[in-house]
């Protein structure tokens, strides 16, 4: 093994100098082509091998790139609305003709609405567009650290404490695991309304967004906890548990501190694929009304909205179905680049 | 296999009473009396009262659930004397709108679902394994990338888009196609078809990509096991080891995620029965959360967690069937 000729990935089996480093040279492959092999082999932590895997997946970049530019549209809403002139919820009724359609061709396109303007109301749809993402990514976010969270505190406890506390917590998940996710979704969110603001209508923009996280948790949170328990239960047996043990470490140390440092990579995983999940389901749930309640921009009711108006003005219906499409896609690719940097052993 | 069975039944019977114990209490500890709701702006107190103690909403939370049940299994009688109302079992109380039963209304509409989910399954099978498996056996070619491109941006499309973009091309500009509606495929089966054929095509092939991914996944892992290799290497063509040999163990994961899929499938049928306006039990649900109506949305939820359950067991049994490898125990 050692005469053949210094290629990049053959220093991985050849244990140079005595130190085994996994795939730690996979690094940079035209450094190592120019470096003789005589130069110390650097250890990398997995983290660091897994973003340098990352770093040369050309997809992962460009979709990255995507999200990038979504962030700091989303997040920097205000000032772009500033900068642009227009926001959200303005209502540009002259621009519209007398049957409420915009003036002027694809939805009214012009140098001061970018993406034209929304048939009827006449506001803008860029900066829809923008704040509907705000809402999509709040949401999604909100609720995939809030449905991760929760796994991974059961999924421990139900993993390392094991016997009649795993039993009852299984039969919960599979209890959960039975309800009709979207159906229940969609009949819990206007029933939990009505129950908290009655017939008083006014339904405060803040509630709404947060019972759809609260939703969206309370019906997720069984993915996550099944794969982090059955990740302990095969890493509570291992020594070092058994050391952490002997030493007198408490059992939120051995927890946290031991068992969940080692599962951090499949937890990445779901997080990855529950964002991009929850972002269609929010937007799903407004297009049948039931999610995100105007004004609060959302992407989601701007397709429902449209669809009333395809036949005239599709532009509309379309710039704001391309947009969850571009978004959910580069979460998709995205998602997927890190699952394959995490562990490139997979294949898709 | 019989004890695993009545196990498996015990459990769903188990999870099912406490889906609709959650779903009751849920839906009938809401503040808005339904009676309210039903009768809506013009009743007053007197009539409010009149219809609750019809409905036994007065009665405790627990007596309730139980009439419910009882409902369901052998079916009850609302109110008394001459305003009796006799509900047949499975009775799932009246629409507070229409006053149908519930019962009638999923009768009416089940059907429509039905056909779309059904339809739907059968191009998202056939599509999907089979732009997989091709994929799969050639990988790396044109086709291959094609296919996976395809199916990538398939797996990130929504039905509230792509529907609509058919709609526009095939309804509104080209002409080609009819406005999607159910028709009695056993009164005007070509009138039924060509209504279809849109939510169909829009669910099939969505859910196609996702099959697409799997199946190519799949074949691609089963072609690199050995036993593939000791088919090629007695001599067997390459036709019968694919077909006879790799397509049978690749298929396994395949059937459990469409049979669970089949459970869920309502959730698709809600926005594909929105998107295209046909009127089956997604839509009715919607329009009735919409309206707080609860006897119906009760009943959708319940009839598609009873679907769900059912799928769980019929997807573990075919699996023993098809892969003599997993045993029931």
């Amino acid at each position: 093994m050692t005469q053949t000729p210094a290629g990049p990935h053959d220093f991985a089996e050849a244990p140079a100098g005595g130190l085994a480093v996994g795939e730690a040279p996979l690094g940079e492959p035209g450094e190592e082509v120019a470096a003789p092999s005589g130069t110390a082999i650097i250890g990398r932590s997995p983290g660091q091998l897994a973003w340098i895997r990352l770093k040369r997946d050309r997809v992962a970049l460009v979709s990255g790139i995507v999200l990038l530019i979504m962030f700091v549209l989303a997040i920097a809403a205000p000032l772009i609305s500033k900068l642009y002139g227009s926001n959200a919820t303005d209502q540009h009724s002259d621009l519209l003709d007398t049957s409420g359609y915009p003036l002027g061709y694809l939805g009214g396109i012009s140098g001061s609405h970018w993406l034209g303007l929304e048939p009827q109301l006449g506001r803008d749809v860029l900066m829809q567009l923008i704040y509907g993402m705000r809402t999509s990514l709040v949401i999604a976010f909100v609720s995939a650290i809030i449905t991760v969270a929760v796994g991974i505190i059961i999924g421990i406890i139900a993993g390392y404490a094991g016997g009649i506390v795993d039993s009852v917590l299984n039969w919960i998940i599979d209890l959960v695991l039975a309800f009709p996710f979207f159906i229940f979704c969609l009949a819990a969110i206007p029933v939990v309304t009505d129950a908290v603001y009655g017939s008083r209508g006014d339904v405060s923009a803040l509630f709404r967004v947060g019972l759809i996280i609260a939703v969206f948790a309370c019906f997720s949170w069984t993915y996550p906890a099944r794969l982090v328990r059955g990740q302990v239960l095969s890493l509570r047996e291992r020594e070092f548990v058994e050391a952490a043990r002997a030493a007198g470490a408490g059992m939120g140390h051995i927890l946290f501190r031991q068992l969940l440092p080692n599962i951090w990579a499949p937890i990445l995983v779901v997080f990855s694929l529950n964002v991009p999940s929850f972002i269609t389901g929010e937007a799903a749930l407004s297009f049948l009304n039931i999610g995100v309640v105007e004004p609060t921009p959302d992407l989601g009711r701007m397709i429902n909205n449209g669809t009333s108006f395809l036949q005239t003005d599709p532009f509309y219906t379309m710039v704001s179905g391309a947009t969850i499409l571009i978004l959910v896609l580069a979460f998709n690719l995205f998602g997927d680049s890190v699952r394959d940097a995490l562990d490139p052993k997979s294949s898709r | 296999m019989a004890r695993y069975l009545i196990r498996r039944v015990l459990l769903a019977v188990l999870t099912m009473f406490a889906v609709s114990v959650l779903t009751f209490l849920l839906f009938f500890a809401v503040p808005t009396s339904p009676a309210y709701v039903m009768c809506g702006k013009q009743c007053d107190a007197h009539a409010i009262a009149q219809t609750e103690q019809r409905l036994g909403l007065d009665k405790p939370i627990v007596t309730q659930y139980g009439e419910f049940m009882k409902g369901i299994v052998a079916g009850r009688t609302y109110g008394t004397g001459d305003l009796a109302v006799r509900c047949d079992a499975p009775c799932l109380g009246f629409s507070f709108r229409t006053n149908e039963p519930v019962t009638d209304i999923i009768k009416r509409t089940l059907p429509v679902t039905v056909s779309v989910v059904v339809g739907a399954l059968i191009i998202q099978l056939v599509l999907g394994v089979g732009l997989g498996m091709i994929s799969a056996l050639r990988r790396g070619t044109a086709f291959d990338k094609a296919a996976v491109g395809v199916s990538l941006v398939g797996a990130s499309m929504q039905i509230y888009f792509f529907g609509p973009i058919l709609l526009l091309v095939f309804v509104y500009t080209l002409h080609w196609l009819p406005n999607p509606a159910y028709t009695s495929p056993f009164d005007d089966p070509v009138k039924w078809f060509t209504q279809m054929i849109l939510p169909w095509v829009t669910l099939g092939f969505l859910n196609s990509a996702i099959y697409a991914r799997l199946s190519r996944a799949q074949m691609l892992e089963t072609l690199s096991e050995d036993f593939v290799r000791t088919a090629r290497a007695k001599g067997l063509p390459k036709r019968k080891v694919y077909a006879r040999h790799a397509l049978r163990a690749a298929i396994t994961p395949i059937v459990t995620i469409a049979g669970l899929d089949l459970g869920g499938a309502l959730g698709g049928a809600v926005i594909t029965e929105t998107v295209f306006g046909v009127n089956g039990l997604g839509r009715t649900s919607v329009n009735a959360v919409n309206d707080l109506n609860l006897p119906v949305v009760m009943g959708t939820v319940l009839l598609a967690a009873f679907f769900i359950i059912c799928m769980n067991i019929i997807v573990d049994v075919l699996y023993s069937v098809i892969d003599p490898r997993v045993r029931l125990s």
